[in-house]
């Protein structure tokens, strides 16, 4: 690890033609912090995923991963990283177990560790009894549950969720997100966790409000409701999303 | 340690095509019947009304079933290396292309690895089908059967890089029908899989043309004359040179800064 920081994105701007998705962002995620980047739809969330995850790459600006810059040393930054991305991502033929070799396959485990790894993870989430089932059997929130085992089988330093938790239920999104919140302080794992729903919280999280390609604030929960003088993050939100429309 | 993370990943994603194409078997009848129909029901039928002379690699006249064989195996890889852009588009879609392409290796190794097998798959289909047009009393040389895997492995991989370079601004899924329409069916119909080149050229000088330089015939060609023990040094080179070009397309279709994906993200 050659910077105290997981993840660093500096003056970051990118643009789908002429249209701005992402207009001059900066913002960093220390190890052992919970990020929650809270933005309505269109807020600009996608994109700076797509970017972080380099399947585009931007002309302005610049992401460093753990140091290393994502377009000039773009495997090492992948390789501190782990993705659990909106939709799922696990193939609906295969089962559990091949989901996941898969995986540690492309991060180059060897057949002992991934098995070890998947072990540790999926007995993590109760989940190690169903690794033979098809994932096409597995209910919404299992499915999360082995994206984000997955997500962890290669040990990287920074996760990020997009959006993990929509089309969840009650329980199942109250699992994810104790559950995610516990690995930042058992592993040491700087998270990153874009959503729009705030109950998604905890008071230790930072939060970065994003809205129409803006950081319109960003800091501790704390520190959100004394700058905005509101009584909850839910007001905040409203107040600091709802002034640009307006 | 760098190389055997290359080795574990192209392993592993050949596993997934593997356990897949197991897992899915209406995939696999789907991808047989169709060149068996063209073989049982157009071949048998057209077998009065075409009669081929002797041309290389063929050394005595042949049937019309004898013939279209070759292009018949073109045929598995043609529709098997769309399929596969049609996964890629599917993949992408529902993420899990994302996952190829946020795992820490490059690029151009992960869209090779993945043509690699897609390629592999399409062989064994191939293998099966020239099972059953042996019991059907189609039997090339048993070394052509030997000789036919390189010319497979080649013409696989340009028909697969061909799909991989389509799917790259390919932007929805519904769009592949018009691929179907606009790519396979004049690849297969304009070429030598179905006519030799000098009964095209009797009837029309135009289609002759097209038929030649399309990189379909040659795959067709290298094919024919592999199954016979022969190597067709012509064919051997365009399919190579469409393969080279084709890949390189891909590559620039997945580049993250230069490629189509940006455009498609607009949309």
């Amino acid at each position: 690890m050659n910077s105290q920081y997981a993840l660093e994105v500096e003056a970051l701007s990118f643009a789908y033609g002429r249209k701005k998705a992402l207009d001059n962002i900066s913002f960093q995620v220390a190890q052992d912090e919970c990020c929650i980047l809270l933005g309505p739809n269109g807020a600009g969330k996608s994109t700076l995923f797509a970017l972080i995850t380099h399947l585009y790459n931007s002309r302005e600006g610049s992401i460093r991963l753990c140091g290393y810059d994502i377009k000039k040393q773009s495997l090492k930054a992948l390789a501190q990283l782990g993705v659990v991305f909106q939709q799922t991502t696990l193939d609906p033929d295969l089962t559990v177990i091949q989901n996941l070799r898969y995986h540690a396959a492309l991060h180059g485990l060897s057949r002992k560790q991934a098995n070890q790894r998947i072990q540790q993870e999926l007995e993590r989430f109760e989940m190690y009894h169903r690794r033979k089932e098809k994932v096409r059997q597995l209910n919404g929130g299992h499915k999360r549950r082995v994206e984000i085992a997955r997500a962890l089988l290669h040990e990287p330093k920074l996760l990020l969720l997009d959006e993990p938790t929509v089309g969840l239920d009650m329980p199942s999104r109250q699992g994810i997100v104790e559950h995610v919140h516990a690995l930042v302080k058992d592993k040491h794992l700087a998270v990153l966790w874009a959503t729009h729903l705030v109950d998604e919280i905890y008071p230790d999280d930072h939060v970065i409000v994003m809205h129409q390609g803006k950081i319109k604030l960003k800091g501790g929960v704390a520190d959100v409701l004394q700058k905005t003088q509101c009584g909850s993050i839910q007001q905040a939100f409203n107040k600091l999303t709802q002034e640009v429309t307006a | 340690m760098k190389i055997l993370h290359y080795w574990r990943a192209l392993w592993g994603i050949i596993g997934r095509e593997l356990w897949r194409f197991i897992y899915q078997r209406e995939r696999f009848i789907a991808a047989l019947v169709r060149p068996l129909v063209w073989l049982f029901v157009f071949a048998a039928g057209f077998r009065a009304a075409l009669g081929i002379a002797i041309t290389p690699p063929y050394e005595t006249y042949i049937l019309y079933e004898v013939y279209i064989t070759p292009g018949l195996l073109g045929m598995i890889q043609l529709f098997n290396g769309m399929q596969s852009s049609l996964s890629m588009v599917y993949d992408r879609e529902m993420g899990s292309m994302r996952i190829l392409m946020v795992s820490p290796l490059p690029r151009w190794f992960l869209l090779l690895s993945k043509l690699i097998a897609g390629t592999f798959v399409s062989i064994l289909q191939a293998y099966v089908f020239l099972g059953i047009a042996w019991l059907y009393d189609i039997q090339p040389p048993l070394e052509g059967l030997l000789w036919v895997f390189p010319a497979l492995v080649l013409s696989g991989m340009m028909l697969g890089a061909l799909g991989l370079f389509l799917s790259s601004f390919i932007k929805q899924l519904e769009n592949f029908a018009g691929v179907m329409n606009f790519v396979i069916f004049p690849m297969f119909f304009m070429s030598t899989a179905l006519y030799p080149l000098w009964k095209i050229k009797e009837s029309s000088e135009w289609l002759y043309l097209v038929a030649q330089y399309n990189p379909f015939s040659q795959a067709v060609e290298l094919i024919r004359f592999a199954l016979y023990g022969q190597l067709n040094q012509y064919a051997l080179i365009y399919t190579a040179s469409a393969f080279v070009i084709f890949m390189i397309l891909a590559i620039l279709g997945y580049n993250p800064s230069k490629g189509m994906m940006m455009r498609k993200a607009k949309g």
